[in-house]
């Protein structure tokens, strides 16, 4: 692919480009906490972010490589707590939430626990940590992952993480906070959102060079495909110029 | 009392809020009285094989690892560790065979270093077991249900979800909105090893920076062993008393360790040693490697003071502590790796 910027960067643009000046975000580190900077030194400077281990509104100087990292609180509105942050994402105030998994069903639940049957696992993953939270807590889910046939499946081997569980109105019916729940899913090929009927992924735009025939080959369940599909933007010179200055060592954003 | 799901996962720490209470009056002095000691002495008297353990901190962040190092030393066996946000704590305690259970709100994992060699291989062969699955909100509030001395407390986590089927929680209807809640019970961990930045000689702690969990975790932990960067004179807790984040009638040791925390963060004073931690997960990759590790930096080690000059010494730690204030660029073999 001819192209000047590399795929992470893109990606990184493309999350930035979803929030919004004046809300509130949980990040972890890696792309979330670029995308999170780079949103802050564009079009959303008050955008406030929140750490799950008790970071609030830091301005943060070089990329923090832990969610703990001191560099996660540096110069920040309050050093404080999970009890503080998780509390104030169950009342309502943390708007964007981003996660990753391994796995990811059509309705954005995810598994980051096992592969394989849970009492004999062929792979240990870490487990929820903080992602069930964000999940259920959050207005807003982003979800960051690759996506490939073995990744976006039909069936999780283990639901680690509420998207929209079995369909319209299944998260209020379980109890979790209602209208909340996934808003967006950003992988190597495209953008995606969630249909408002079935709450099922739809294809919202593909990236530079990618067709819809690229994103539904690399999908092991049926994508909803709509007439008009958008192709998102590659990020401009001098977005990319920041994204140097945020990964100054290619940590995340590579070479 | 309608009980709409019942998670599958095991119950550990739980105690009736009663039981708790009369062990309290029994077993917790509320003297103000020295408890410095060391750290041999005190894993000795409160970790007994078995136990159900806990880390304060977060993943590499603060943790007690002089006190883990001691237990790996003693050679506890079958602990239970609460996985709390359990990362290198976990990871070495595994893989040097102390710990054969585990609940899981996350472990195996070092975040962007990538996943933990040692104890994945403990859990996909079946040396070590998950009991349970579980959040990290959800322990927190686990350890702030004993904390207050209730038997469980509700919140709306997990709900809907496999990690709630393995969980020990409960869901039931709310009745108050008429919603499913999830219960979750109290979790009272036998013994508790946490990190401070300063206490004085009763056990008066204070925390600079986050304190993620461990307010929750010092007051739900039986027995709460603390490791401190420095015991300081009475005189500094009471002079700033709204900084004390655990008093001391929660603490049944106190030991001074300066670095106690290394190769994990402390704040303010040191950042993470990549190069150690790094050493840690190329070695673990084989289980002759993790215990070439132990061999290196706990068996043979005599005390904290000489794994200190083993890890690099004096040149070294002034090196992480210009890197926590910014004043040097970071140098890990991983991030090296990705370049």
């Amino acid at each position: 692919m001819n192209q000047d910027y590399n795929p992470t960067e893109l990606l990184a643009y493309v999350a930035a480009g979803l929030l919004e000046d004046n809300k509130s975000v949980f990040v972890g580190t890696g792309l979330p906490m670029i995308a999170a900077m780079l949103a802050q030194r564009t079009h959303a400077p008050s955008l406030l972010i929140i750490f799950e281990a008790g970071g609030i509104g830091p301005q943060v100087p070089v990329l923090p490589i832990s969610v703990g990292d001191s560099r996660t609180f540096y110069r920040a509105c309050a050093a404080s707590s999970m009890h503080d942050v998780m509390s104030a994402g169950q009342a309502g105030y943390v708007d964007y939430g981003f996660l990753g998994a391994a796995q990811m069903d059509p309705y954005g639940n995810l598994n980051t626990t096992v592969i394989g049957p849970h009492d004999a696992p062929k792979v240990r993953l870490p487990g929820s940590g903080g992602a069930n939270d964000i999940g259920s807590f959050c207005w807003h889910t982003i979800i960051v992952m690759r996506q490939d046939q073995r990744r976006f499946v039909e069936h999780l081997d283990f639901l680690t993480t509420p998207g929209y569980l079995d369909g319209p109105g299944a998260r209020e019916r379980a109890g979790l906070p209602a209208n909340s729940g996934p808003y967006r899913v950003i992988t190597q090929l495209g953008l995606y959102d969630f249909d408002e009927e079935s709450k099922r992924m739809q294809l919202l735009a593909t990236h530079p060079g990618v067709t819809v025939d690229d994103v539904q080959a690399n999908s092991g369940f049926e994508l909803i495909i709509p007439d008009q599909v958008g192709t998102t933007e590659p990020p401009p010179p001098q977005v990319r110029r920041i994204l140097r200055e945020i990964d100054p060592t290619g940590m995340v954003i590579g070479r | 009392m309608n009980i709409l799901q019942t998670g599958q996962g095991e119950l550990v720490g739980w105690h009736d809020p009663d039981e708790h209470r009369a062990w309290v009056a029994t077993h917790k002095s509320r003297a103000l009285k020295d408890k410095r000691t060391t750290v041999q002495e005190a894993v000795a008297q409160y970790v007994p094989n078995g136990a159900l353990i806990a880390c304060g901190g977060f993943g590499h962040i603060r943790v007690s690892m002089a006190a883990v190092y001691e237990i790996i030393r003693q050679r506890k066996r079958d602990l239970t560790f609460c996985g709390k946000t359990a990362v290198h704590d976990s990871d070495v305690l595994i893989g040097a065979g102390c710990v054969s259970r585990i609940e899981v709100a996350y472990a195996f994992g070092h975040e962007l270093r990538g996943l933990s060699p040692a104890s994945r291989r403990a859990v996909e062969s079946g040396r070590c077991h998950v009991v349970a699955e579980i959040s990290n909100a959800g322990y927190q509030w686990r350890f702030l249900a004993a904390a207050m001395g209730l038997p469980s407390i509700p919140t709306r986590v997990m709900l809907g979800t496999d990690t709630l089927a393995q969980s020990s929680a409960k869901v039931i209807e709310d009745p108050f909105s008429g919603k499913p809640i999830a219960l979750l019970p109290a979790c009272y961990p036998d013994v508790v090893l946490m990190h401070v930045h300063r206490a004085d000689r009763y056990g008066n702690c204070q925390i600079d920076g986050i304190v993620i969990e461990d307010f929750e975790l010092a007051r739900a932990a039986r027995r709460l062993i603390v490791t401190t960067e420095e015991v300081v004179d009475e005189d500094v807790i009471r002079e700033h008393p709204q900084r004390t984040l655990i008093p001391y009638y929660l603490v049944d040791a106190v030991i001074e360790v300066p670095y106690g925390a290394h190769p994990t963060l402390m704040p303010d004073l040191y950042y993470f040693d990549e190069a150690h931690i790094g050493e840690w997960l190329h070695l673990s990759k084989t289980d002759e490697g993790a215990a070439v590790y132990f061999d290196r930096y706990v068996y043979t080690v005599e005390d904290f003071a000489a794994y200190l000059e083993l890890i690099g010494g004096k040149e070294q730690l002034e090196y992480l502590r210009q890197v926590e204030h910014l004043e040097a660029p970071l140098r890990a073999p991983w991030l090296e790796e990705k370049k």
